[in-house]
């Protein structure tokens, strides 16, 4: 007989259990050891390497007159009231640019997934309507809204150019935010739909209750997306007369030869998809945690 | 004795592919008939064809007496008579648990909100899942899904249950649980037409059984005719590798 046979089960499982309190232990330290030095090098490479872009910046032999041009104080402050509230239109346009966007992109998108017979001409509309926005650049669409809808002399139609650069950002807009729509409708599975039908559902039933729910669930990553890049884009509609905040920034620099106004303007846009942007980093954090534990 | 279901000379292609032959078929009121053949031998197309998820070619569905394959019918006011439970179960994950089950009364029957959820709890207690009415299907275990999709097929009280394989989805420790749901369903007398890979189970609730060879019911009887004293080299075939398959 061994030495170990000859132990108390008592005394074999105390001694297991001091046994796996070390290895615990152990493991803990060195899990943590490998924690501060994640810690340690992404610090220091951090530095490095902001550090050494800002050195090439403030080196360089032009800095003090990009310093000067751009990055004035007395410039900003004089700026940067007038900006600030020009930049208030900014935020009214895109704000009522993406509700119309919303609704009417949804529209065009079941327009162009509809299998009614009684929709084909809308579903041949809707699918040549996405074809030319999508492909005409949205600066000339603001351009050839805002100046061809006032020519032909309409009465009733608006002329204002606000109106009609909103209008012409959200015809540009919604071609894209229909197709987004229409990926996140076919990426729900068929037999959703024919669960939804052998309940006794109509087709539009099944569409409304079961597929768009999901459908929007699923696609709000990639329509986020569309809207932060929209917030930005209704500085376009200054190429027409409106003075919102880029417009405004350009009248001072014209005036000034000072730069600085349009870098102000810049971190105004920046300020508003800021937001945006980390709202859907999380989204997409939990939308991938979802997934994950759904599979696990 | 009066015939819920009535299948009629029934064809179905896909191109050129022809997944039912000529299938005629008749099942009673409060009888199980259980449909068994290989996979691809038109279980589940049978199936999707009585509940008019798919056209068929030739031949007639009939409901009650009625043809329900004329094109004249409309399929919506057919569907909502019958419930048809699939195998990968098809829950909405877009909703709770009760609210894939009062769906439909709400929607398609016009059941006021309240009675459509009070039935809907009604039934899903009756069956053990009174605990996860507010879940959403992703938290539920295989075999909880498809019983919550089966209580979802009759909360529409329909005339028939359709079932196809409503256990080939699920783990093996969880066939049971869902299996004894569709006793109960049959100890109860519903009308049910069920497409199974369990051979034990059909003989134990079925009246009748059909199998199906490429399309066609090459044989058909009681439990005890078929599973004792297959007649047709192709039923034998098929119930021989399965026992061996079972023996592995």
């Amino acid at each position: 007989m061994d030495g170990r046979s000859q132990r108390t089960p008592a005394e074999l499982s105390g001694r297991a259990a001091s046994l796996a309190s070390d290895r615990r232990a152990a493991r803990t330290a060195a899990r943590r050891a490998k924690t501060r030095r994640s810690i340690a090098i992404s610090t220091v490479s951090t530095i490095v390497v902001l550090g050494g872009l800002t050195a090439l910046i403030v080196t360089s032999p032009g800095w003090p007159t990009v310093r000067e041009t751009f990055f004035s104080w007395p410039a900003f402050k004089e700026s940067f009231p007038d900006v600030l509230r020009a930049f208030w239109l900014d935020v009214r346009m895109f704000v009522i640019v993406e509700v119309i966007v919303l609704v009417l992109a949804l529209g065009i998108a079941l327009c162009r997934v509809t299998r009614a017979p009684a929709l084909f001409p809308f579903k041949l509309l809707a699918t040549v309507y996405t074809d030319i926005f999508r492909g005409i650049p949205t600066i000339l669409v603001v351009y050839l809204i805002g100046f061809g809808v006032p020519a032909l002399q309409l009465t009733g139609v608006p002329t204002d150019p606000v109106v009609l650069g909103c209008a012409a950002l959200s015809l540009s807009y919604s071609a894209y935010v229909a197709e987004v729509y229409r990926a996140g409708i076919d990426s729900v599975h068929r037999s959703q739909t024919a669960a939804a039908l052998s309940l006794g559902l109509t087709g539009g039933q099944a569409m409304r209750f079961v597929v768009l729910p999901q459908a929007v669930r699923r696609v709000l990553p990639p329509l986020l997306n569309d809207f932060i890049s929209l917030q930005k884009d209704v500085a376009l509609v200054s190429i027409i007369g409106p003075q919102e905040a880029f417009r405004v920034a350009q009248i001072y620099q014209g005036q000034n030869f000072n730069f600085t106004p349009l870098v102000a303007a810049a971190a105004l846009y920046i300020a508003v998809t800021f937001p945006l942007a980390r709202i859907l980093d999380r989204m997409q954090a939990r939308e991938r945690r979802r997934r994950e534990a759904a599979l696990a | 004795m009066t015939a819920v279901l009535e299948l009629r000379g029934v064809t179905k292609s896909y191109g050129e592919r022809e997944v039912l032959r000529g299938i005629d078929l008749i099942v009673d009121e409060n009888k199980a008939l259980a449909l068994i053949g290989a996979s691809g031998s038109g279980k589940s197309t049978m199936l999707r064809c009585i509940d008019l998820l798919e056209e068929i070619d030739d031949g007639d569905v009939l409901l009650d007496g009625e043809v329900i394959t004329d094109p004249s019918v409309n399929p919506i006011s057919i569907r909502r008579r019958l419930g048809l439970v699939f195998q990968q179960f098809n829950l909405f994950p877009n909703m709770t648990v009760v609210e894939n089950v009062a769906l439909a009364p709400r929607r398609a029957h016009r059941e006021p909100h309240q009675e459509a959820l009070a039935h809907a709890r009604e039934l899903l207690a009756r069956f053990g899942l009174a605990d996860r009415e507010q879940d959403y299907p992703d938290r539920l275990s295989g075999g909880q899904q498809q019983r919550v999709a089966i209580v979802r097929a009759l909360a529409t009280r329909p005339r028939a249950l359709l079932l196809d394989e409503v256990t080939s989805a699920l783990d093996p420790e969880l066939v049971g649980e869902v299996l004894d749901v569709v006793r109960e369903l049959k100890y109860e007398g519903m009308t049910m037409v069920i497409a199974t890979h369990e051979m034990g189970f059909a003989r134990e609730v079925a009246d009748e059984i059909c199998f199906l060879h490429q399309g066609m019911i090459v044989e058909r009887g009681r439990p005890e005719e078929i599973f004792g004293s297959p007649q047709r080299p192709e039923t034998q075939r098929f119930l021989r590798r399965l026992l061996e398959g079972r023996r592995l």
